[in-house]
């Protein structure tokens, strides 16, 4: 499982905060999921299309397309930052 | 001497300079930069905010304002750094934000809260949204910010 945060005005297009879902075996990687969540999922599918620019985390950090995912990791999508 | 903190609750700016100096024995410059909420945000037509509400993601926060501090600690040599992030609802003229650190000269001293204000505000998960008379809004990361990053990453050793 994936356990997936959602925060600010992502989580509200979203309309929800947090969800589990099963990790699928050809899902390795960010640049896997992202598409595997468009088309599972309309209201991801608009998210996406609004979203100019969005920030994923991995376990905690910022990540790439490139970084790996493994059952059992904490994703999170979000906009930019802007704190301070 | 590190210390992060991410709440709701206000700050004292007088304590948390003690706090500081008690830190940094030997210190001889402490500089602290105190941010607050502002009555204007842009875009926002000029209207009055009402309320900012500012929203974390608790694991990750305290975490990377650390990894923060620790990259200015890296280039600058800190005797003591202090963090208040506050979150939740605030109304202008609130603190919202305290940095503050402890060198033996000022040069390093203003340079460093410089640093972490910078990486704060782009690199720190929190996001604002702001409340005026025709409703909320989320306050979109400033060019701004992408550019005073890069003048630090410009100047790495």
């Amino acid at each position: 499982m994936l356990q997936i945060h959602y925060f600010a005005g992502v989580r509200e297009a979203m309309g929800r905060e947090r969800e589990q879902i099963g990790l699928p075996p050809d899902v390795t990687s960010v640049a896997e999921l992202i598409p595997y969540l468009r088309s599972r999922d309309s209201d991801f599918a608009r998210m996406f299309a609004e979203y100019e620019t969005l920030l994923v985390a991995v376990n905690q950090t910022v990540a790439g397309n490139e970084q790996a995912i493994a059952d059992g990791d904490e994703i999170a999508f979000f906009p930019p930052m802007s704190g301070g | 001497m590190v210390h992060v903190s991410v709440r709701g609750e206000d700050f004292d700016v007088g304590g948390e300079y003690r706090r500081l100096c008690a830190d940094a024995p030997g210190a001889g410059a402490v500089v602290t930069f105190s941010g607050l909420v502002r009555d204007y945000y842009d875009p926002g037509g000029g209207e009055r905010v009402r309320e900012l509400r500012l929203e974390h993601y608790p694991g990750m926060t305290e975490k990377s304002i650390r990894e923060i501090i620790a990259r200015a600690e890296s280039r600058w040599n800190l005797l003591a750094a202090r963090v208040i992030h506050r979150v939740g609802a605030l109304r202008p003229g609130d603190q919202i934000v305290f940095a503050g650190v402890a060198a033996h000269h000022r040069g390093e001293a203003f340079a460093a809260a410089n640093f972490i204000m910078d990486y704060l505000k782009s690199e720190a998960p929190f996001w604002k949204k702001q409340f005026t008379e025709s409703g909320g809004e989320w306050i979109a990361a400033k060019g701004s910010d992408t550019e005073s990053l890069r003048r630090w990453r410009e100047t790495a050793d």
